[in-house]
This record gives structure tokens, sequence and C-alpha cells, in this order.
């Protein structure tokens, strides 16, 4: 078979231009974002890179991500074959064959295999995506049949096909197929033909192919297919640390606070926006999605991409976009009520798997309506009022902060006396109900021998909250003023009961220098265990007992064993598990600042999770967190279940101590 | 035209404690912030500046650390900040307090012309609701106290209608400008400050006026000038109350129990 190269090589020039010119198109538009580093510790990103994107880690944490992973692999192969098909293209003397004989047959066998192992994905992929599409897949701007992903799908096909098809024929053709295995059997099918037809076959079937890998190419960088361009990068300059640390913010006059146009966002959210594949597991994990909230991660990163396309010419050239990046539902823009939605339990970052940051990003809009709008629900404004005032969300004087210790005498922190600051937290110290869980700690770690004292009425609101809604300013505040108490009391151990204060004082505030020993209940009543500094003299029994994980100790820091510990210690035996647990547990509810604020549109995520509970038919529903407590407690309450009761860790545990 | 909200800086009440011994307010540790009431005074002057383009002034009676009231006003979007700070003006009551705020409207309203001038109902420190009346007085403006809605201002007519909120029922009145309104908590809800509106309002001037601006016969402002003189200030006793009843083993006898003692106690109505 003769190849046109004349025909060929202008062909090939202008796709591989236009398909640059493309993809520099996109880089630019990356460009316009603010500066973040993301360069640091090359050696773990690399690594990350390896596992999350050659690993292909995350996408095989579901059933079907493994034939997402058989196409990623022979994808990879393919660029080999295809490299070598498209200089065969361009230069008359260039052969595989020229290679020593055994790597040139191990290669077409490889070839071979592996473009058969495409063809049966892409065909999977199709009939998933035409007859059983999981409900994930689509939402209100794209389908799981999508023309963009049926064409796609098809275009691989056919380049699998035309492969084999020139293979075949160049075989019956009398080349030697026996590192052919898939290609000779179908030559087999064309033993009828001889001559020209072969001829044609094979003319016809390369230059199928060589048209279709151009335009495959070229529709990379202009579809949600960018990904396959992206997606490597973008575990590249994942973020190292827990994504819902957000970056500081410096409060200088003539700064700007948050983010209301897309060229605000850092260059690696708008790589990010470039590099959702769509896959939609976000959307399917979400609990705002889920109660029908105009929330939907995806649709976050959509409408990013979308305005950043939109009002990309105009912002390359230095002029501002039209687009509004926060306004009325439209693509291109995020509604208000989708961005007041969210509970940051970070499902949606946990589950990306090419490690797009959404989260991060609902949290940067609302810096700017707090913080350049003052606009935001109105119950919050009482709440941010009492945190500043106060430093606690109810206003409560905080006078009253130690007072629940009134039983245990004064327990005041001494820097080398005590072992441990309980850092007490806003509802361990002034919640009824929470308080109930801070004595049980409180004598738990009396009868353990371990010494520990509160900073009373010194101690202030960690801040979680107000971080989380955006109010920055507030937090910093709040924030520096806590580190500086910390480091003047010489604490160098702290223990929480509240997985707010846990993650915030843990690594958040590491942004403010503070480096010390952070442990949340959960973990050092397991340590107590372990070092058998615990009696205990009876099996507490609560019955059946159903664990729900709270976000910000299990998904935010990934401590989903120590809290089952301390039950299955207490109980003697492993709490049931929720349909959805640890990695993919769902929220309360009440994260983000969402516990100070009407949920007004959709259902009620408590009474989701509530109902979820239920199914196990439990009689105790534990919990680690006092925002998980009240939202379990409302929710049983609402659906007249109060038959079954809701004890933190703690409480299960002093019981089994009593 | 200028519209004057007049707020005072008060002790956190809900965190005052009254010394047993010496029956005086403990301050120690107690934060100040803004009277309440107060924020609704401010938050209506900041409403007509932007409704009317009036040029909004917060003015406040204080010592000097009232200055971090006044820069929370400039954060809200006042246009001008002005402290009335003298050791003179120390010891106030509500009569000599409302002369100095008097003297320093009348001072504003030499340079441009006063419209309104807005004060909360009354303090939560001192709660004698005193001081809005007095300024009225004190300048021969109308007085409308206990506002709790606008209805309408009327620039070229020069005369507002506002809502006052009176037990059991509301008043509609109109009175020509200027008037002082006394604000109650219905009226509006305060806005909260912006970022960079805090940023730049750490570095506005808060203009101080001592009585060396004001020139007042030091006989008629601070201590001298108060007729008032507190001679106690204690907490009341209060009787334990008794529990009656068992609300978990017989709710509906409980409810029957405290029903009556309500009814006996004249609390409840037949």
């Amino acid at each position: 078979m003769a190849i046109n190269h004349s025909l060929f090589i202008p062909l090939f020039v202008v796709a591989v231009a236009t398909f640059c010119f493309s993809c520099y198109q996109r880089l630019q538009l990356v460009a316009v974002g603010a500066s973040e580093n993301r360069f640091d510790n090359p050696a773990e990103r690399l690594a990350g890179m390896f596992s999350y994107a050659f690993g292909q880690k995350r996408v095989l944490a579901r059933p079907y991500g493994f034939n997402h992973f058989f196409l990623f692999w022979a994808f990879m192969l393919l660029l080999v074959a295809n490299g070598a098909f498209l200089l065969e293209g361009l230069f008359p003397s260039f052969s595989l064959a020229a290679l020593p004989a055994p790597l040139h047959h191990g290669l077409e066998f490889l070839f071979d295999i592996v473009s058969l192992v495409a063809l049966v994905s892409v065909a999977i992929a199709f009939v998933r995506r035409v007859l059983f599409p999981p409900a994930y897949l689509g939402n209100d701007y794209t389908s799981p049949r999508s023309g963009e992903a049926l064409l796609i799908l098809a275009m691989i096909a056919t380049l699998m096909v035309a492969f084999f098809l020139l293979n075949a024929a160049q075989i019956a053709m009398g080349q030697p197929g026996n590192w052919k295995p898939v290609s000779s059997a179908i030559a087999t099918f064309l033993d009828g033909f001889s001559g020209r037809p072969l001829e044609s076959i094979a003319t016809v079937s390369w230059w199928v192919h060589a048209v279709v890998l151009l335009l495959f190419m070229n529709l990379l960088p202009r579809s949600k297919h960018m990904h396959i361009l992206t997606a490597i990068p973008n575990c590249y300059f994942r973020s190292l640390d827990k994504p819902n640390v957000q970056p500081r913010e410096e409060f200088k006059v003539g700064n700007r606070f948050g983010v209301s146009k897309v060229e605000q966002f850092s260059w690696k959210d708008l790589l990010d926006s470039l590099s959702c594949t769509e896959c939609g597991r976000c959307q399917d994990l979400c609990p705002a999605h889920n109660t029908g909230k105009p929330l939907n991660p995806r649709r976050i990163v959509h409408d990013i991409k979308v305005n950043l396309l939109d009002n990309g010419s105009a912002l390359k050239h230095g002029d501002r976009g039209v687009v509004p990046l926060i306004g009325p539902q439209g693509e291109g823009s995020n509604h208000e009520d989708a961005l007041w939605s969210c509970t940051t339990c970070g499902a949606c970052t946990s589950v990306c798997p090419v490690l797009i940051e959404q989260m991060p990003k609902i949290i940067k809009m609302r810096r700017h309506l707090v913080q350049e709008k003052a606009r935001f629900p109105e119950e919050l404004l009482n709440l941010f009022e009492n945190m500043e005032q106060r430093s606690n969300p109810w206003g409560i004087a905080p006078s009253d902060r130690g007072k629940w210790a009134a039983l245990l005498g004064e327990r005041p922190f001494k820097a080398g006396e005590t072992d441990y600051l309980f850092f007490v937290g806003c509802a361990g110290s002034f919640d009824s109900r929470a308080k109930h869980v801070t004595v049980a700690l409180a004598t738990i770690l009396d009868k353990a021998g371990v010494s520990w004292g509160i900073l009373g009425r010194e101690e202030q609101c960690c801040g979680d909250s107000v971080r989380r809604l955006g109010n920055e300013f507030v937090f910093d505040k709040m924030a520096k003023e806590n580190v500086a108490l910390f480091k003047e009391r010489g604490v160098t151990r702290i223990v929480t009961q509240c997985p707010h204060c846990f993650s915030t004082l843990k690594n958040d505030y590491k942004q403010y220098g503070l480096e010390v020993e952070v442990l949340h209940h959960s973990e050092l009543i397991a340590k107590l265990v372990e070092q058998g500094k615990l009696k205990l003299p009876k099996q507490a029994d609560q019955g059946k007992i159903v664990f729900h994980d709270s976000c910000y100790l299990g998904r935010h820091n990934d401590t989903f064993e120590a809290p089952r510990a301390v039950i299955k210690a207490a109980t003697g035996k492993a709490p049931v598990e929720f349909e959805r647990n640890q990695e993919n547990g769902f929220c309360c509810g009440a994260g983000g600042g969402r516990m100070w604020m009407e949920e007004q549109i959709g259902s009620r995520i408590n009474l989701e999770r509530v109902k979820e509970a239920l199914k196990q038919q439990p009689d105790t529903l534990c919990v680690s967190c006092p925002y998980c407590m009240t939202m379990m407690e409302d929710g049983l309450k609402d659906e007249g279940a109060e038959q079954v009761r809701v004890k933190d860790i703690a409480e299960v545990m002093a019981e089994a101590m009593a | 035209m200028l519209v004057i909200s007049c707020i005072k800086q008060v002790p956190d009440t809900t965190q005052v404690k009254i010394d047993p011994v010496t029956n005086t307010l403990v301050r120690e540790g107690i934060p100040f912030i803004v009277n309440p009431y107060d924020t609704h005074a401010l938050e209506e002057g900041l409403n007509l500046k932007d409704r009317y383009g009036l040029r909004s002034v917060a003015i406040s009676m204080g010592p000097p650390n009232t200055e971090a009231t006044l820069r929370k006003a400039c954060a809200l979007g006042v246009d001008e900040a002005i402290l009335l700070s003298d050791r003179a003006f120390g010891g106030a009551d509500t009569l000599s307090t409302s002369n100095v705020l008097s003297a320093a409207i009348e001072k504003l309203g030499a340079e441009e012309s006063v419209g309104i001038v807005f004060c909360g109902k009354q303090t939560i420190d001192g709660d004698t609701a005193q001081v809005g009346p007095g300024i009225a007085t004190r300048l021969g403006y109308t007085q409308l106290t206990l506002v709790d809605r606008i209805e309408f201002l009327d620039l070229k007519r020069n005369v507002i209608r506002v809502r006052r909120k009176l037990e059991g029922r509301h008043e509609i009145v109109e009175a020509p400008l200027p008037v002082v309104i006394t604000v109650v908590r219905e009226l509006n809800r305060p806005r909260y400050p912006t970022v960079p509106m805090r940023l730049a309002a750490q570095e506005t001037e808060v203009k101080v006026w001592d009585n060396s601006v004001l020139k007042l016969d030091v006989e008629t402002v601070g201590l001298k000038g108060s007729p008032t003189w507190v001679s106690k200030i204690f907490s009341p006793e209060r009787d334990k109350g008794e529990i009656i009843g068992d609300g978990v083993g017989d709710p509906e006898g409980t409810a029957n129990l405290l029903i009556d003692k309500l009814l006996s106690k004249d609390l409840l109505a037949v």
C-alpha cells in the first residue's frame, strides 16, 4: 500500500497547527488566573500524579472505573502506535520494522491486543451510556447520551476498526501477521478478496484512521475531552493539604477579597474547570444536590469554565468580561443560593478522580459576597455579630463559658502541669445537650489519669463557621488571637470534642504558625483504650448502634477508625454501618456554617440521613460531633423516631466505665 | 442636608455583674458595644444617605476609647464621625449629655442645614430614653419618638412622615424638618460592614471636639451640669420559685396545676 505523502503532509501540518493553536488559546485562558504556588514538593506531586493519574486510583474506587482504567492505558500505549503511524505518513522511509525484531514483534502484538481492549471498552461505555446510564451522569446541562460523549466514543471505535482493517488487509495481501492475532483473525474474513480490493480496503482504512485521528486531536481542546490533556497535570498540581484549608487573605487597603470575577480565581482553579471529565461523581455524593438544592458541584466547575470561555477573549486583552460569575442562574453564572447551599462536607473534593477542588471555589465566592458586598442570608447577621462581640455563635456571655465545669471544680490549664488543653468549643461549653458530652469526656480523662485543663472564659471560638462562610476577615482575627493565646499559655497538646474545632486548630491554624499536637477525643480515647488505661468493668448496652461519620473528622482528617474502635471497646461489638459510610459518608447538613442557617430549599439533609439510619433499625445513633448530634436529634424527632437515642462516642464510653 | 445619628458606646450589659458589696457595676474586662438601639439609628441615617443623598454624620459623647465605636460607624459608611470628648463632659446625666450633643448638632447645623437627628429609643445601660427628647427640646426640633417606619421624606416640602410604635397601636405622624427621631429595632436591619470599608475606616480621621470647640458653660456639662444623683444601684432580690407536680409522670395533672396556679395569681384571664 502506497501512502500519498504529499497529500498527508499538508493535512498533518494544518491539523497540528490548529491543535497547537487551540491548546495555546486554552493555556492563555488559564494564565489569566491569579498566581498560586503549586510547584512545591515535586517528589510528592509526582508520586501523587502516578497514583491518581497513571494508577487511576480514584477512578477505580467505583466498579465501572475499571473500564476507564483499561481505556486510559490502551490510550497511553496506543500513543506510541499512533506516533509511529503519523511518522509513517510523514516519512516514507520510517517504519517500526527497523527496530530489532523481538521488540518490533512485541510492539505489534501489544498494539493489536490493546486495540481490542480499547474497542471492547468503548463498546461497554457506549452500551452503558445508551442503555444503563447511572442517574449522576446527566444533569441540567448534559446527558449521558450527549452528542459529544457519543461522538468521542464513535471516533475511538472508528480508529480501532480502521486500525484492524488496515492490518487485516495487509495480512491478507501477504504481510506476516504472526504477531497480530486479532488482525489475523479478521484477515481470514478477507479471504475472498484479493489484489485491488484489498489494496483499496487498506488505503481507505489508512486514510480514515489518519483523518479521524487528526480530527480527534483537534476535538480534544474544544470539548470535555480536554481532560485527556489536562487531567495528568491537574493531578500533579493538586492541593497537597486537604483542600478545605483555604489560602489566607491579606487585609490591606486596596486588596480584593474573595472571587467575583473569573480572573480572580487562581490559575489552578481555571485549570480545574478545563479538567472536568463530567463523570458526575461529585454531583452523586453532594448532600445539597441530593436534597433538591440549587447547588451542584459539577455545575460550579462547569459554569466557571463557561464563564472563562465566554469572557475569555475580553480577559486576554485586559478588558472586563460581560458574563457575571455570580448572578442569576444561567450558563456561566453561579447563583447565590447555590453558593450558600454548600455544607463544605468535602464529598466532591474527595471523590473527584482528577482532584478538582470544587468546594474551595464556593468558599472563594462566599468570601466575595460576605466581605465585599456584605450580602448573605439574613440569619447570618446575628451569627457574625455574636462571633465578633462574644466569640460564640449564640452571643452568650463569654463569662459563662467555663460554667459547665462547676461540678468538677476549677480545672484551669497550667503549662507544664497539665498534659492536655481541653479545648471545649462553643457547643461543648454552651449547648445544653453537648455539655453532657463535655462532662463525659472530662470523666473519662479523669478516670484514665490524664491531666487536663481548660481556658475557661478566656477560650474563644475557633472560627470554623465564619471561615467556611467566607468571613475570612473575622476568622483571621480569631485565629491570630487564639494562636497567640495558645503560645502565651504554653499549650503543646490539645484535645477537642468537636471535629470542627479539631480540624480548624489542627489544619487551618498551621497557616498561623501553630504547630502543636491536636487530637479529637475519639483519637485520644482510642489511644487510652489501646494503652489499657481505661477500665471497662461492664459493656455498655446500647442495643444496635449505627455510627454516623462526621465530615470534619472523617473525610477532612481521614479519621474513620478511632471512633469505631471506641464504640467497639465500650460495647464489645463494632457498630453497624450506614449504606453511605466513611469516605462516602453523607453530611448531617450542619457544616460550612449551615448550622446557623435556615434550610428553605428542597428537602432537609438531616432527614435524608436519619431515614438512612432508620433503615438499619438502630437503638442508638452514635455521633462524634456536636453539630451531627443536633441534626440527628432534630431529624429523629421530625421522623417520629425518638425511641432511637443519639449519643456521642464519649457518652457510650463513659457509660461502659460507670 | 445633614442626617445625624447619635450613638453611644455601652458596656455589653449581658456580661455586666453588680458587685454585691459596693453595689456598683463591675466593668472590669467587660467589652464595649454600640448601644443596640443606636445601631438602628445609624442604619436609618445611612439609608437616608443612600436614598436621598443626604450627608450622614455620626456623633458620640464619651471617653477617648469611644473612637472605636465611631470607627465602626465609619466602616458602615458614614461621611463623617465626630467624638465629643472632654474631661469636663464626664459623669454626665441625660440633661448634660443632651446639652453637649445639642451643641455639637448646632455647630454642624451652622455649616449645613440639619434635616434629621436619629437616636436609639434608649440605651441599654441607662434605660432612661431621655436623651433624644432632651436634644429635641434643647434645639427646638420636632420630636418623633419610638419610630418603626419612615413613611416618606419629602425634601421639596421639607416634611417627614413616620409611623410610631405605641402600645397596641401605631400612630402615623407628619412633621416639618428638622426633627429628632428616636427609633425602635423594628425600623430596619442594620447592615454589616464590608472589609474594604473596615480597612478604610482604620485610616479615617475621627474628629474630636472638646469643650474648646463647643464652648459650653462648664456648669451645664458633665457631673456639674447633672441634677440627677444615683444614690444606689442594686440587683433586685428574686424569690426562688417552687417545683410543683410531676411533668413526666402526670403531664395532664401538672398542666392543670399550672393553670390553677396562674389563675390564682391573676396572671391568666378566664
